[in-house]
């Protein structure tokens, strides 16, 4: 068990650096979502499943819609839109 | 048959039925005021008075002496509707409204702190809420609220009133967004460029079927939103309750809106189902836990019967505030994701 919470937390580690290093927006947030993810795990593995839910839910769920929805709307999603052109 | 009643207009409860449903009261505004307002999109006063002078025709007396009395009548409603309000009304109400928010803020910082002053203070170890509190919530959680997710029974329970300010920050958050985004839809006639072009592409984006991702929705939303249900109804049983069902029910309404477009979410979800279903569970949770107000703040003791533990139909009134919370917290996800989208549901 122990090991698996070790490597749980070392991934939450490097998703915490990387979504702070990573310039592009969008994979910033995909690593966000990865974040809240392995934290639902630790969560569960803290003998605390109603916080797990919710942070399936709205962390990983809910949150990174909206960041999405966000990136689009001020036209940081570029790839898209020079598809849409061609 | 009822009988018709012919004063149906100035009933209450039409004026309740149109306050509900925010339309315009017809029948209760008055028509001069309404008059006097369209007149007013369209020129200003003074304006309209000249022209009222200039398109004087000489066709004869009677319309000459017609045209003068529209025109003192018009005068008359400047002068009643504009002169005042428009010249000192607005500054003294501003000047009011900026004093009395500065006398409520120091209000409620005074209150605030000297309630501060009266706390244990932090991180003691003699503190009740590291010893006392914790003791009673596992010790005698299950036989005084009647939960078996000893979690939900504190939520729910004995803080059951963080929970209403919880879900009140939810709707104000809503109503906050709603205020910043929310396209203003009388404004739509004279719509910019950059607009139009917004909307062409929100189109282009409606019109991609995406053949794969209908599918998926078409097996996981009722999924989803069966899951969601099982959350919230069980929230005093087992992990889960009424934010996290929300949270798990608006996905699901996002992801339906995803595959299937607007027009289809809009036959059952609309911005009047949002305001309604909202307002009334938030209203539903302040009454079940109004009560404690007028019992000396000790909801402790309930009225309805806690029942078996482990039932789904116990635990007071745990299952009804779960089902309202989780409305609030579903109506209020979904609302986010359209007023960010495209700033209307």
């Amino acid at each position: 068990m122990t090991p698996f919470v070790y490597g749980l937390l070392t991934f939450l580690l490097a998703c915490a650096i990387a979504v702070s290093l990573s310039k592009d927006l969008l994979n910033s947030i995909i690593i966000f979502m990865s974040y809240s993810l392995i934290m639902s795990m630790i969560w569960i593995l803290l003998e605390s499943p109603d916080l797990a839910i919710t942070e399936a839910a709205v962390g990983a769920g809910i949150t990174s819609v909206l960041f999405f929805v966000t990136l689009r709307k001020i036209h940081a999603l570029k790839e898209e839109e020079y598809e849409q052109e061609e | 048959m009822s009988k018709k009643n012919e004063k149906y207009e100035s009933t209450l409860w039409y004026r309740l039925k149109y306050w509900v449903n925010g339309e315009e009261e017809d029948g209760i505004v008055e028509k001069e005021t309404d008059k006097y307002e369209a007149h007013l999109k369209r020129v200003s006063v003074e304006d309209r008075v000249y022209r009222a002078f200039s398109e004087i025709p000489n066709d004869g007396e009677e319309e000459r002496a017609h045209y003068e009395e529209l025109r003192k009548e018009l005068l008359e409603l400047s002068k009643r509707y504009e002169t005042w309000p428009e010249k000192r009304g607005v500054k003294i109400f501003n000047r009011i409204y900026q004093v009395a928010a500065v006398i409520l803020c120091v209000f409620i910082i005074g209150i605030l702190l000297v309630t501060v002053s009266y706390l244990p203070e932090f991180g003691n170890k003699d503190n009740p809420s590291n010893n006392e509190v914790s003791e009673r919530y596992i010790e005698k959680g299950l036989e005084e609220t009647g939960a078996t997710n000893i979690v939900t029974g504190m939520i729910l329970d004995y803080r059951a009133f963080d929970t209403l300010g919880e879900s009140h920050v939810l709707f104000i958050g809503a109503c906050a967004v709603l205020i910043l985004l929310r396209v203003d839809q009388v404004k739509k006639e004279n719509t910019t460029k950059e607009e139009i072009e917004e909307a062409n592409t929100e189109e282009i984006y409606e019109k991609d079927e995406d053949t794969i991702l209908k599918k998926v929705a078409f097996f996981l939303v009722p999924t989803i939103m069966l899951f969601g249900i099982y959350v919230i109804l069980n929230g005093h049983l087992s992990p889960g309750g009424g934010f996290s069902g929300g949270a798990i029910i608006g996905a699901g309404l996002i992801l339906y809106l995803n595959a299937f477009g607007y027009k289809k979410i809009q036959r059952f979800f609309t911005y009047k189902t949002f305001s309604r279903i909202s307002i009334v569970s938030l209203l539903c949770y302040a009454c079940t836990k109004g009560y404690s107000f007028y019992t000396g703040a000790n909801h402790l003791e309930s009225i309805v019967p806690l029942g078996t533990p482990g039932a789904i139909l116990s635990g007071g009134f745990i299952l009804l505030l779960n089902i309202c919370v989780g409305m609030v917290v579903a109506c209020t996800m979904y609302a986010f994701y359209t007023l960010f989208r495209k700033g209307g549901m």
